[in-house]
C-alpha cells in the first residue's frame, strides 16, 4: 500500500480549514483503517494546523489508530451492561484464543481486538462487532467458533 | 420534487401522502434498529419480502422496516398492521406463515405472539404486553410505525405540524414562553430547564447564534438517542428547526457519536430528504426562517459528551472542556451564543408545540415533568427502553415492566446515570423517579441508563469498572481528574485482589471528596461518584474485601477458586475442552479435579456443566 497518498481526494469535500482536521481524518482512518504518519504531515500543511496538534488530536480519540490493523477489526464492548453480564471474561477469551496479551493485531495482522464503550446494544449484552457485523449475547464458550467464522481465507470456512 | 414555499403547500402534501395509502391495507413493520438487526432483522426482511412475492401479495401487502421499538431481549420483532399484532424472536423460516396469515382471515401465528411468563399466555397486540403496557410511549410513540428514511411516513404520523404551527401562529418569544411553562428540562443528564436557557440565548446581541444537538450518548448503558435518531431523526430534526426559529439561529449541528453508524446514515437521509422538500434550507415555507443542519461525528472520546468539550471537537480540536462561566449560551462554538441540547430534548418541542404546555405539565412530578426514557439493562429480563412518567418508581420499573431478575436471584442495586451516577441499593427500591429524589439518594438522572445488578455482581468491582472507565476517557488536562481517576483505580484493583486496607477506606473517601469539589468539569465532578455510592450502600462488600479478603459475590478473581463438586460430577468432559490452560484432570465417565495452580478463574467450566458441578467459593 502506498502510504505518499493525494490528499486531494479527502480534501474534496472539506475546505481546507483547521476545523475540519477530525472530519479528514475520518476520512483517512475509513479507508486505510489507520493513519499513517506521511498522511498526517501532509495534512498538517495542507490545513494550516501544527504537526503536533496533529498528532495530539490523532492520539486523543479513541476512533483513530497510528497503528496498521488486522484484516478484521473485532470490537469487544465493555459498557456496563456488557460488563455486568461478563464482558471482560470474553475478552480474556478472545485474548487467549488470538495469543494475544492485550487488546492489539495478532502477529499475522488477521485480527485486531479493541475494546469500546458501548455500541448501545445494552440488550443484547455481551456484544462483539466484527467488523460491520455485530454479533450479540456472546459468551467466552462461544468464541472460539466466532473466531472461525473469519478464519484466513485459504482455509475453508468452519461450520460456524 | 420541488421545494415546499408555503405552509399550505405542506398540508397539501400531508393530505396527499395520507390519501397514498390506504390505513386498511396489511402493512409488515419489522423493526430493523441496530439491536434488532444484531439478531437477524434483515435476513427476517429478506425472507418476508420473498414470501410476499411467491404468494403474489405485492399489491395487498406492504413490508417495512421500521427503527428500534426498544424490546431488544425479544429482537427481531415486528408488528402486522392494522391490527397490530406484535410478533417476537421473529426468523425466516417464520416469514411464509406470517404472510399467509394475512390471507388466511387475518389469524395469528400463535407461537410467534409474546408469551406472559406469570400467565403462560399469549397476548395479541403490542400495548397489551406487560413490557409496553406500563409505558406512556410519546417520543418513541411512532418508532414502530413509520419508516424512518421516507419522510412521506413522517408526515403521514402528523409530523412537521408543529413547526407549520410555529411558523403561522407564533411569535419567538411565545415558543419559549411555551417551552418555559412546560417545565422541559434537559434530558442530557443535568437536567437544567430548557426555557431558560433558551432564554439566555434569545437576550444574547453577539451574532451568529448556533445550534447543537447533543447526540454523544457516551454514558455505557445507555441506548436511546440511538433509537430515536435511528427510527424518528425527523422528530429531532423538526424539535431544531423550532429551536431555530425560535433562537434566531441559520446553523445547526448534529454531533453523532462514531459508535453509532446507523444513526448517522439515518440523519443523513432525514437532512437530505428535508433539504429536498425546503424544510432545510433558505426561506423555510416562506416564513424567512433559514436554517441548515450539519452532520458531525464523534471519534471515540466520552468526554465530548460535556458541551465545552463537544464545542472543542467541532471545532477541530481535542476534546477538553473549558471552565464555565461563560457557559456556552453566552460563548459558545467560535465564541458565539450556542444552545446545546441532547436528542431527547429536541424530539420534545415539537410534541409540547402540538399538544401544548399545561398538557406536558399535567405528566410527571412536580419538579419533573413529562416522560422520561430509560434503557433497563443488566441482570432483568425484559432488557430494553422504556418511556414512562417521570416519577414512577423503581420497583414499577424493575418489576412492573422489567420483568423481574432472571434465575429467581436477587436484587441488588439499581445504576442510573451512568459513569457519573451512582448505585442505589434495594431497599431504596421505592424511590421515585425524579430529578431531585435521585440526587439526594447519591445518584443522578443522568441520560437515563439504569442498569439492574444481582447478587452476583460485586460492587467493589462495579466500582473498579467505572473508575478505570473515566480514568481512560479523562482528557487529562485537570490535575485533580487524571490522577484522581488513576489512583482511585489502583486502590480499587487492590482492594479487588486482597491487597486493600481500612485505611484504603479512608483514602477513598477522601480523594472522592477532592475530585469533587477541585475538578474542572463535570467528568471529573462526578467521577466518584459510584466510588461513594457504593461506600455509603455497600460498606460491608468493601470491608470483607480488605478484612476478610473475601468477595461476597463471587467476582473477584484473586479471591475466589473453582472446584469440582465430585458427587455432582458425571465425566462428561465438557469442561475439559473449554479449559485453555488443561487445568481441569479427570478420566471420562469419572469424577474431575480442577488444579488450582494452573486454573485462571476464567469460569469456562462453569458455563458449559450441565450438572452444575462447578463450585465457586
Amino acid at each position: 500500500m502506498s502510504e505518499t497518498l493525494n490528499l486531494d481526494e479527502f480534501l474534496r469535500d472539506w475546505p481546507e480549514r483547521a476545523e475540519n482536521l477530525i472530519p479528514v481524518l475520518q476520512e483517512i482512518q475509513a479507508q486505510f483503517h489507520y493513519l499513517p504518519e506521511p498522511v498526517l504531515r501532509e495534512a498538517a500543511q495542507r490545513l494550516d494546523v501544527p504537526l503536533t496538534e496533529v498528532f495530539h488530536v490523532a492520539t486523543f480519540y479513541n476512533c483513530f489508530s497510528l497503528e496498521p490493523v488486522g484484516r478484521h477489526l473485532v470490537q469487544i464492548c465493555l459498557g456496563t451492561a456488557c460488563h455486568v453480564r461478563g464482558a471482560p471474561r470474553v475478552l480474556d477469551r478472545l485474548l487467549r484464543e488470538l495469543n494475544l496479551g492485550a487488546p492489539g493485531t495478532t502477529r499475522d495482522y488477521e485480527f485486531t481486538v479493541r475494546t469500546v464503550r458501548c455500541v448501545g446494544c445494552c440488550g443484547l449484552a455481551p456484544v462483539v462487532r466484527v467488523n460491520n457485523t455485530t454479533h450479540p449475547h456472546l459468551t467466552q464458550t462461544k468464541v472460539r467458533s466466532l473466531l472461525k467464522k473469519y478464519g484466513p481465507e485459504e482455509k475453508a470456512p468452519a461450520a460456524g | 420534487m420541488p421545494k415546499l414555499q408555503s405552509v399550505e403547500e405542506l398540508e397539501a402534501l400531508r393530505t396527499a401522502c395520507r390519501e397514498r395509502r390506504d390505513p386498511q391495507r396489511p402493512c409488515l413493520t419489522l423493526c430493523a434498529g441496530s439491536g434488532c438487526t444484531a439478531s437477524g432483522a434483515h435476513d427476517v426482511l429478506r425472507a418476508l419480502r420473498r414470501a410476499v412475492e411467491r404468494q403474489g401479495l405485492q399489491e395487498a401487502v406492504e413490508v417495512k422496516s421500521t427503527g428500534c421499538h426498544g424490546f431488544c431481549a425479544k429482537g427481531p420483532v415486528m408488528i402486522v398492521w392494522p391490527e397490530g399484532i406484535f410478533y417476537n424472536r421473529v426468523t425466516p423460516p417464520d416469514a411464509a406463515d406470517i404472510v399467509a396469515s394475512i390471507s388466511n382471515g387475518r389469524r395469528p401465528v400463535e407461537r410467534l405472539l409474546y408469551r406472559d411468563p406469570v400467565t403462560g399466555e399469549r397476548v395479541l397486540r403490542e400495548d397489551e404486553v406487560p413490557f409496553y403496557r406500563r409505558q406512556r410511549r410519546i417520543l418513541f410513540a411512532n418508532n414502530g410505525r413509520i419508516d424512518p428514511k421516507q419522510i412521506e411516513d413522517y408526515l403521514r404520523v402528523g409530523g412537521y405540524t408543529a413547526l407549520r404551527r410555529v411558523l403561522a401562529a407564533l411569535t419567538p418569544e411565545q415558543v419559549v414562553e411555551g417551552v418555559k411553562r412546560s417545565g422541559l428540562r434537559g434530558r442530557g443528564g443535568a437536567g437544567f430547564p430548557t426555557g431558560v436557557k433558551w432564554e439566555v440565548i434569545r437576550q444574547q446581541k453577539a451574532t451568529p447564534k448556533y445550534i447543537i444537538c447533543n447526540a454523544d450518548e457516551g454514558d455505557p448503558g445507555a441506548f436511546m438517542d440511538r433509537s430515536l435518531l435511528e427510527g424518528n431523526p425527523h422528530s429531532v430534526l423538526e424539535g431544531m428547526m423550532i429551536g431555530a426559529y425560535a433562537l434566531g439561529v441559520g446553523k445547526g449541528f448534529i454531533y453523532v457519536r462514531a459508535e453509532y453508524p446507523l444513526a448517522v446514515q439515518h440523519l443523513r437521509v432525514a437532512i437530505a430528504q428535508a433539504e429536498e422538500y425546503g424544510l432545510l434550507g433558505d426561506n423555510i415555507l416562506g416564513s424567512g426562517l433559514s436554517f441548515r443542519v450539519r452532520l458531525v461525528q464523534g471519534a471515540g472520546a466520552f468526554v465530548c459528551g460535556e458541551e465545552t468539550a463537544l464545542i472543542a471537537s467541532v471545532e477541530g480540536r481535542v476534546g477538553e472542556p473549558q471552565p464555565r462561566p461563560p457557559f456556552p449560551a453566552e460563548k459558545g462554538l467560535w465564541g458565539k451564543p450556542t444552545v446545546i441540547n441532547n436528542v431527547k430534548t429536541w424530539a420534545s418541542v415539537p410534541v409540547i408545540v402540538n399538544r401544548g404546555a399545561d398538557w406536558y405539565t399535567s405528566i410527571g412530578t412536580e419538579r419533573s415533568k413529562g416522560t422520561m426514557v430509560f434503557s433497563l439493562v443488566g441482570k432483568i429480563n425484559n432488557t430494553g427502553l422504556v418511556e414512562v412518567p417521570m416519577g414512577i418508581t423503581l420497583r414499577e420499573m424493575i418489576y412492573g415492566i422489567g420483568g423481574g431478575i432472571p434465575n429467581g436471584n436477587q436484587l441488588k442495586a439499581v445504576q442510573i446515570g451512568g459513569p457519573s451516577g451512582g448505585c442505589i441499593p434495594a431497599s431504596l427500591i421505592d424511590l421515585p423517579t425524579d430529578y431531585e429524589e435521585l440526587t439526594q439518594a447519591g445518584s443522578m438522572m443522568g441520560s437515563g441508563g439504569m442498569v439492574v445488578m444481582d447478587e452476583t455482581t460485586c460492587m467493589v468491582d462495579v466500582a473498579r469498572y467505572f473508575m478505570e472507565f473515566l480514568e481512560e476517557e479523562s482528557c487529562g488536562k485537570c490535575f485533580p481528574c487524571r490522577k484522581g481517576t488513576q489512583r482511585l483505580r489502583q486502590i480499587l484493583t487492590r482492594i479487588s485482589q486482597g491487597q486493600g486496607s481500612e485505611d484504603d477506606l479512608q483514602l477513598l473517601d477522601d480523594m472522592s471528596w477532592m475530585m469533587r469539589e477541585t475538578s474542572l468539569c463535570g467528568l471529573g465532578q462526578t467521577a466518584a461518584n459510584p466510588v461513594l455510592t457504593t461506600l455509603r450502600y455497600f460498606r460491608d462488600e468493601y470491608l470483607a474485601h480488605v478484612r476478610e479478603k473475601r468477595c461476597p459475590a463471587k467476582v473477584c478473581r484473586e479471591l475466589i477458586t473453582y472446584s469440582i463438586e465430585p458427587t455432582l460430577c458425571d465425566g462428561c468432559h465438557a469442561c475439559v475442552r473449554v479449559c485453555t490452560t488443561d487445568a481441569i484432570l479427570g478420566e471420562k465417565k469419572e469424577a474431575h479435579t480442577i488444579d488450582t495452580g494452573k486454573c485462571i478463574k476464567c469460569g469456562a467450566c462453569l458455563e458449559v456443566c450441565q450438572p452444575q458441578a462447578v463450585l465457586v467459593s
